[in-house]
This record gives C-alpha cells, structure tokens and sequence, in this order.
C-alpha cells in the first residue's frame, strides 16, 4: 500500500502570519489519519491546502500522486469534502442538495438521485428527504455535509471537525459510519479536538500546535511512550508534595488543584505517598490520549 | 499567464444551481418583472405622456411619447436583471451562503463559478427584458421583425452589466456598499441613458457623457430594433458592449480570485 498524501516541509503564510509551519507527513491508502491540536493550530488551514481550496506557500503536497499546483481539478474530483462550517445550501430540499452537488461533478442525474437516496439511508437522513436544509437540526445538517462528501464516491474523505457541537447519538452514528467507510477502504482524514473520537477512530495521528506537528503516532503507542499506562490524581496539592515528587523523579504534573503523576505502575506511587503525606484523596486511572494532548500543547486556555 | 485557462464547461453547472433556485419560486420572481414594466407604461407613458403632445424624432421619422419610453423600459430590464443578480444575489451566495466554497471544493475552479454566475446574470436580463419585450408587444408598441432580435440583445447587455455588477461585488466590503454603484452608477443610467428622453434634448457634454454610459447603447439598439432599424451607430453599439464586456470580465476574474483564493 502506497502512501495517498504525502507533505514535506508544507508551509501556509497569510500575509507574515504563519498558519502552517514546516510539517510532513504521510498518509497511507486505506487508513483513518488525525489531526488534532487546539483551536488555530492550523488543522483547517492544512486541510484546504490538500483540497486545493488553500494554495500552499511552500514545499510540497501531494495527493493521490498528483501535485496539488498540477492537478486541483483532478484531485477535488477524488476527493470528498466536509468543510468545519456548513456550507449547505439553504436554497434546497436535503436530497435536492446532494443532486445539485452530484452536478459540480459532472455526475449523471439517474445515478446522482439514486446515490442520493442511498446516501441519504445511510446517514440516517430518509425521512428529511423532502425538508429545505434550514429546517432540520444540527447535527442532520453535520450528517447532510458527510452524505455530500461522499456523493462522488471519493478516495479520500476529509472530514474537518465532523462531530462538534453533536449530542452522543449522533457522534455515535458518525463514528459507526467513519469505520465502515474505512472498511469500504476509504482513506480518512479527520481532524477533531475530542480525543476520545481520535483515539477511537484514528490508526495514527498527528498533534499540531501553533502551525507544527508536535507528534506523530499510533494512539496507544502515543500514550505509553508520553505518559505511561496509568495516571495517579491527587487532590488539593501540596508545595511540599509537588516537591517530594520531583525527588523521587517521578514524571508529574501540577494544575490548580490536582498532582498528577503519569507512571507505568501505581501501586507503589500510591503507598509511599499515603505514607508520606497521610490522608490523600487519590485516584488511579488508565492514560488517555487526553493527558498526551494536554502534556504536550499546555493546559493554558487557548482562546 | 493565461487568466482563463481554468475556465471549463463545468461552469454550466453553477448556471444550473441558480437557475434551480430561481423556478423553485418563479412566481414571485416572474410577477414584478411583469407587472412593474405595466406600472411604468401606464404611468409614465399614459399620464405623463399625454402632457408631451410634440412627437419625438427617432432617425428619419416621428414617435409619441409611449412609443419612444416603451423600449427605453426594456433596455432598463436589461441592466436591473443582471446588476441586481450580480451584486446582491451573488454576495449573498459568496459571503453569507458559503456556497461559493462549497463549489470549489468539488472540481470546479473559481473561474468556473465566476463565470456561471454572469451567464446566470445574463440570463435573467434575458428573461426580464423578454417579459417587458412581451407586455410592449401586447400594446402594439414593437415591430417585427426587428423585435425578434432584442432578447438577443439583452442576454448580450446582460453579459455587459453581469460583468460589470461582478466587479463591484469583488471588492465590496459589505452588503450595504453596493448603495455606492447603484447611486453613482445604475440610477444616473436608469434617467439619462435615452430612456425616458431622446439624447438630442441634452447639451452637447451632456450627450457626450450619455455616450460614455453602457446602459444608452443597449437602449439604441433595443429602440432601433423595436422600429426595424439598423444603422452604423448599432454596430459601434454592439462593438461597445463587447468591449465593455471583455474588459470587465477579465478585471472581475482577476480581482474574484484575490479576494476568494487565501
Ligand atoms: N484566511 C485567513 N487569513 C488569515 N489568517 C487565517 C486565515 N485562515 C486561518 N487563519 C489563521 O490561521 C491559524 C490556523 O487556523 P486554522 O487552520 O483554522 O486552525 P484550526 O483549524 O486548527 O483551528 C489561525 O490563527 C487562524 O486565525
Ligand atoms: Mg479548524
């Protein structure tokens, strides 16, 4: 299996402002790939660039073995879509939506309304067949906007943010049909602040902050090589404990009101700190690709 | 750098898209267009016409009033139908529907939207002006054959004034600027481009000044047409609108892109 994106030293400036700083990566054919980092960390921006939407500043990218300042028009025809904001348009019925997109494909009209209808089945969107698109809720018009992207039965499905703002039911449905389009061999690309979702769906991620990739890796690989199995929680820190910690050389961090001692086994972190300090509320935990997120981009607000 | 060389086919395709949304709610599109020409003819021609009791020169012969406003009234069709479409209708579309993005992320370039929308443009000045063609024809105030040829005429203003809207809209920052254009551009047009009035009665600067706008060549063809003429005067016409057209089409790719490719 060949890789499907490939980005080398791919950089994206607006004016001075650098959005995007020399990252690389390789996606390969037929895996779900994340992309995950704070608000402004650049996942949208680089999205755009590989639907040539965006075009690039520097180095290269290319997707299904075309370059993306050769071929736009070759590879958007490939290619399937589901932009962060709603483009839908509200001029239109739901299936009346994805036929009128079929057509920016040159797709034929027979085909275009039966795809639409399976599509539509298959995101669960039958019974709003017939609704303009501004009268149905949110998440139906997330799911409308993955339907859309699949109208061209597209080799590569950028998905950018697909489950913000949905209840459980719906993420819960999304992340169902992620997986059987993954088995249909579709490459996935997703972005998603839930880490959950990536550690879920994703084979390998990357982590982007302030326009670079800060990690790269299989979730759980991310997870022991970063923090650990387990994580200990202990409320209401001490100075004197926060100290006691770094003695022992213990991989620790503090946050307002929690110690949090990332480790392989815990056990023993446990006694000797109830020995030590007493009373401690504690709590033993797995690791998460959460505490990776928040270990390596910060825990300051990022507004 | 060849400014259209990703220009393609495709761009039927987003003509189609507006073309949908425009019969799914024809009837209060088609309505106005109809009625207001009728506003027009009854006012303007029939009230303010009776106090115009001299007969108006037009080339070699004499016309009343009402017949010389009628074409002027289609020719005003022609610029309404793609400004209006042009500006308000695809701002909105590009700013606040998204749908421009959404078009480009499929393998249409931003030359094949721009360009589906001044032919969509074009169209409705063909639909508008064939409805006025049609309401003056009822009143017996057309020719034929030479009215045959005027929605020809009004899809090709329609390119002229498409184009031209298009070039406001790509650098308007707002939906409010457009009053801009409309103030200083379209209402100055809609009065002085012999429509309600012969260009002879202005002042020589002030015919010269008519001469300049595009609005007065679409007029003197559709009124020449309207009274089977056809004189060198229309070819400069034609060569004008062409002109205009070309030169317009082109700014408003190039300045459509600076503002949509970041
Ligand atoms: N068109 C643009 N012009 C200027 N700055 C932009 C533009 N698009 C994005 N940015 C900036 O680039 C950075 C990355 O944005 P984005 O890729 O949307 O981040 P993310 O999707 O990771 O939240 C942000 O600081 C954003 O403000
Ligand atoms: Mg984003």
């Amino acid at each position: 299996m060949g890789s499907v994106i490939v980005a080398k030293d791919l950089v994206k400036k607006f004016d001075e402002f650098v959005a995007v700083d020399r990252i690389a990566f390789a996606i390969e054919e037929g895996e779900c790939f994340g992309f995950l980092g704070p608000n402004g960390a650049g996942k949208s921006t680089t999205m755009k660039m590989i639907h040539c939407a965006s075009p690039i500043t520097s180095g290269q990218l290319s997707v299904l073995g075309m370059d993306v300042k050769e071929r736009p028009r070759d590879i958007k025809n490939l290619i399937g879509v589901a932009p962060q904001d709603n483009n839908l348009d509200p001029d239109f019925t739901v299936h009346k939506n994805l036929t009128v997109y079929a057509r920016y494909f040159n797709i034929d009209a027979k085909v275009a309304k039966k795809r639409a209808d399976d599509l539509l089945e298959f995101m669960q969107l039958t019974e709003k067949r017939d609704v303009n698109v501004e009268n149905i809720s949110g998440g139906m018009k997330r799911r409308l906007i993955i339907a859309r992207a699949l109208m061209n039965e597209p080799k590569v499905l950028i998905l950018d943010e697909p489950t913000t703002g949905l209840d459980p039911q719906a993420r819960h449905l999304i992340w169902e049909r992620i997986r059987e389009l993954r088995r249909k061999g579709v490459t996935v690309l997703l972005t998603t602040h839930y880490m959950d979702e990536a550690e879920k769906l994703c084979e390998r991620l990357v982590i982007m902050d302030k326009g670079k990739i800060v990690i790269e890796g299989r979730p759980a690989d991310l997870i022991r090589d970063v923090i650990g199995s387990e994580v200990v929680e202990m409320d209401e820190p001490t100075d004197e404990m926060e100290a006691f910690v770094r003695s022992k050389g213990w991989d620790h961090e503090r946050t307002i009101d929690r110690l949090l001692i990332y480790a392989a086994c815990c056990d023993d972190i446990v006694l000797i700190m109830k020995e030590r300090f007493g009373l401690v509320t504690t709590t033993i935990r797995k690791a998460t690709l959460e505490d990776v997120f928040l270990k390596l981009t910060g825990r300051k607000l990022i507004e | 750098m060849n400014p259209i060389e990703n220009l393609s086919l495709r761009s039927i395709s987003v003509w189609k898209r507006n073309r949908d949304v425009f019969f799914r709610t024809w009837k209060t599109n088609f309505v106005p267009s109809f009625l207001e020409p009728v506003l027009y003819l009854l006012a303007m021609g029939m009230g303010f016409g009776v106090l115009i009791s001299e007969d108006l020169r037009l080339h070699d012969i004499f016309v009343s009033y009402i017949e010389f406003l009628a074409p002027g009234l289609v020719a005003i069709s022609i610029m309404y139908g793609a400004f209006f479409e042009c500006t308000y209708g695809s701002f909105v579309r590009m700013h606040y529907q998204k749908t421009f993005d959404a078009m480009i992320a499929t393998p249409l370039s931003i030359e094949d939207v721009i360009v589906g929308e001044i032919l969509w443009g074009a169209t409705k000045s063909f639909l508008n002006a064939t409805i006025v063609l049609i309401v003056i024809s009822l009143f017996g105030l057309t020719n034929l054959p030479g009215l045959i040829f005027v929605p020809f005429i009004a899809f090709l203003g329609g390119l002229m004034f498409a184009s031209i809207a298009m070039l406001f809209t790509s650098i308007t920052p707002n939906m409010d600027s457009f009053n801009w254009p409309f103030f200083l551009l379209i209402t100055p047009m809609f009065l002085f481009s012999g429509t309600f009035f012969p260009m002879y009665v202005l002042p020589e600067w002030g015919q010269l000044i008519a001469l300049a706008l595009p609005l007065t060549h679409c007029s003197v063809l559709v009124r020449d047409l309207c009274f089977n003429y056809f004189d060198l005067a229309d070819v400069g016409a034609l060569i004008y609108i062409a002109m205009l057209t070309v030169v317009a089409f082109f700014a408003s790719i190039h300045l459509m892109k600076k503002r949509l490719i970041n």
